[in-house]
């Protein structure tokens, strides 16, 4: 593919809103998983990602009909690292109809609905006057949110696959901007914590009761996070230094097997990572770095480790941050693309954590500390229910 | 660096399917689209997916039912290998009845859901049981844009066309919420309509297609009846596109996109 320039970004996760909060924490090896006190879980023993500063935002007059956690998170996402500002200067650039919004979510603002259910009408039913469907519960909604706020009048859309969403806006703006249908994007994740999701991993009992602990043999299932990732694409052009960070390649598959169980020998992530490397022009032996998707998960960690081993060997270092930041599900890999760019723009290779014994059975090169190796390439994956796989492959300029 | 140009997309439509209210199939609508047969209410009958392993057919819903069949159909039409094409499912809503399930289950005393219904919530239900039903290992995406789904699926399908060089298969589908959901998002009725877009000619290709985003009001259908799907489902604002290809003829249709960017659609049939 033709590569992009990411010419800004930004992360807000449990580890802290902006991207010095993110990298300090990084580099310190630490996380973010705490208890969960979320809304009225009493019942669920599992750490989670929270963001905390989600619950001080009010978003300004104007955008009110938008008020739900998912677009208050949102919107604590673009206030940092002068995202907004970035965006506007490229608005001011190209016109409002030339800049294109592709976000991630999985579940968008449903935590309203979930509320509002608990106070239908007792003789009718019915749900409350005060529940907004279009501007909160309806999954495009964050991506409205964000047309409105910037004032933006061209292309929009949310990919929600389930947890590679926030990956996937990335080969799909990569698309739009080949095709010249805009010159710049707005692309990322945001996810929320919500009751649907808690509740249905714990249906699943994927939910961990402790830290979750990537490739770890005593493994144990994830813990859900909340996340805001945005960043500016647009075409590379000339004024880039050595640390300008580039999308260099995308490859999207599909499992075909199971609804939500990952192919066992990760055969779909496989076809993934393959056409990414296809998509870079690059060989895996150009890979520094994989960020791993990594949920924790039995299934997840032995699938992905036969993919990465069939495909990488043992040889490339690789890591999943969802010890740190727990899985931030339609988040995940916007998130991830920002942690690849700061890996990639301030030279390290982040440890995952909470790992104690590496799993014997999953050949790779797993980091469980930092590392001073400077990547100059680096894969990132993420893969969802349904089957959905997509990598990343990111680069710098020099 | 600064661009005004104004691209315009290009593929070649190679199969149809529908399934509405009194649209059963493409090669029952086009008639009626084309004004020879008159159009007539019917009940949406909902084929079982067949394609499906029996665990997964028992598990699978009513939208992904209607996703599925408007792919299959579409995919016959077009004598396509589903194997060969990547796919792009638009929906505002996707598995509404599952939504409306899961709530009252997390407002009640006990939150405990079924593993089926968790993994039917998500946005990309349609598309993992589609990859499930018919093999294909290739790039399937899961899109929402509320009323602009139609819009925004075409536009992301014809840019996997034109920039990838793929064949690509489009799904979209409606299914009305039950109460108490309809009452904030009513639907009328269910709808689905697939394309098979494809980068080159073939010997199947129907017409050309072109697609430029403008600023002009959308298009009607001239069936008032039909015209009252397209206004009323998202799925459904593709009838205007429908509408010219029953008719055989050139033609440039506006179909709803994101106000205020609307979608001309250029059709060039190939015979």
């Amino acid at each position: 593919m033709t590569p992009v320039r990411l010419s800004h970004f930004t992360a807000s996760s449990c580890l802290g809103c902006g991207r010095a909060a993110t990298l300090t924490a990084l580099l310190q090896h630490r996380g973010g998983l705490a208890p969960c006190r979320f809304e009225t879980i009493d019942d669920l023993e599992t750490p989670v990602g929270e963001v905390p500063q989600v619950d001080d935002v009010a978003l300004p007059a104007p955008l009110a009909e938008y008020e739900c956690r998912n677009n208050r998170l949102a919107w604590l996402g673009l206030q940092q690292d002068d995202f907004s500002a970035a965006v506007e200067d490229a608005i001011a650039r190209y016109g409002p109809r030339r800049v294109g919004i592709l976000i991630g979510t999985s579940t968008a603002g449903i935590l309203q609905t979930e509320q509002a259910y608990r106070r239908r009408d007792p003789n009718t039913g019915a749900l409350p006057e005060d529940l907004l469907y279009r501007t909160t519960h309806n999954t495009y909604s964050v991506a409205a949110f964000i047309r409105r706020y910037f004032r933006l009048a061209g292309p929009a859309l949310v990919v929600s696959t389930a947890c590679s969403s926030s990956a996937k806006v990335f080969a799909s703006a990569a698309r739009m901007l080949a095709a010249g249908v805009i010159d710049a994007a707005i692309v990322g994740g945001v996810d929320s914590l919500c009751l649907t999701t808690l509740y249905g991993f714990n249906s699943l009992e994927l939910l961990s009761a402790e830290p979750c602990r990537p490739f770890d043999v005593d493994r144990k299932g994830l813990c859900i996070g909340e996340a805001a990732a945005f960043v500016l694409l647009e075409r590379p052009g000339s004024n880039r230094d050595a640390d300008t960070v580039l999308l260099l390649g995308a490859g999207e598959s599909s499992d075909a097997y199971h609804m939500s169980a990952p192919h066992p020998d990760g055969l779909g992530a496989q076809i993934a990572m393959a056409a990414a490397l296809r998509s870079a022009g690059l060989q895996a032996s150009d890979i520094d770095y994989i960020n791993l998707h990594g949920t924790a998960t039995p299934s997840n960690d032995a699938a992905e480790g036969k993919a990465v081993a069939a495909l990488f060997g043992d040889r490339t270092p690789c890591s999943s941050i969802k010890g740190a930041t727990g899985h931030t599900l339609g988040a995940a890999g916007g998130l991830e693309a920002v942690i690849s760019a700061l890996a990639l723009q301030h030279a390290f290779l982040p440890g995952g954590i909470n790992t104690r014994h590496l799993d014997p059975a999953i050949p790779i090169q797993y980091l469980t500390a930092n590392s001073t190796l400077a990547p100059s390439r680096v894969l990132s994956n993420s893969f969802g229910f349904g089957g959905t796989n997509c990598s990343l492959v990111f680069g710098r300029s020099g | 660096m600064t661009s005004t140009t104004t691209a315009v997309l290009r593929g070649w439509i190679d199969g149809i399917g529908v399934l509405g209210p009194g649209l059963s199939t493409w090669a029952q609508a086009q008639p009626i689209l084309a004004g020879t047969v008159v159009y007539q209410p019917q009940p949406v009958l909902i084929p079982t997916a067949a394609a499906l392993p029996p665990p997964e057919r028992r598990r699978v819903g009513l939208a992904a039912k209607v996703a599925l069949a408007v792919a299959q159909e579409a995919i016959t039409n077009a004598r396509s290998d589903a194997r060969a094409l990547a796919a792009v499912f638009s929906s505002s809503g996707a598995d509404c009845d599952n939504c409306d399930a899961i709530c009252q289950v997390l407002a009640s005393e006990d939150r405990h859901l079924s593993p089926t219904r968790f993994h039917n919530s998500v946005h990309n239900v349609a598309a993992g049981y589609w990859s499930i039903a018919s093999g294909a290992m290739t790039q399937a995406t899961a899109l929402c844009a509320y009323d602009g789904s139609f819009g925004a699926g075409l536009l992301e399908a014809l840019t996997q066309v034109v920039v990838d060089g793929v064949g690509t298969l489009l799904v979209t589908y409606e299914v009305p919420y039950p109460e108490p959901l309809h009452a904030k998002r009513p639907f009328p009725a269910t709808f689905g309509l697939a394309l098979v877009l494809m980068p080159q000619p073939g010997p199947h290709s129907l017409a050309q297609l072109q697609v430029d985003l403008v600023e002009a009001p959308p298009d009607q259908v001239a069936i008032a009846e039909v015209e009252a799907l397209r206004s009323r489902i998202p799925s459904a604002r593709g009838l205007p596109l429908l509408q010219l290809l029953a008719q055989g003829r050139r033609g440039r249709v506006i179909l709803e996109y994101l106000d205020p960017l609307n979608l001309a659609v250029t059709i060039l049939p190939c015979r």
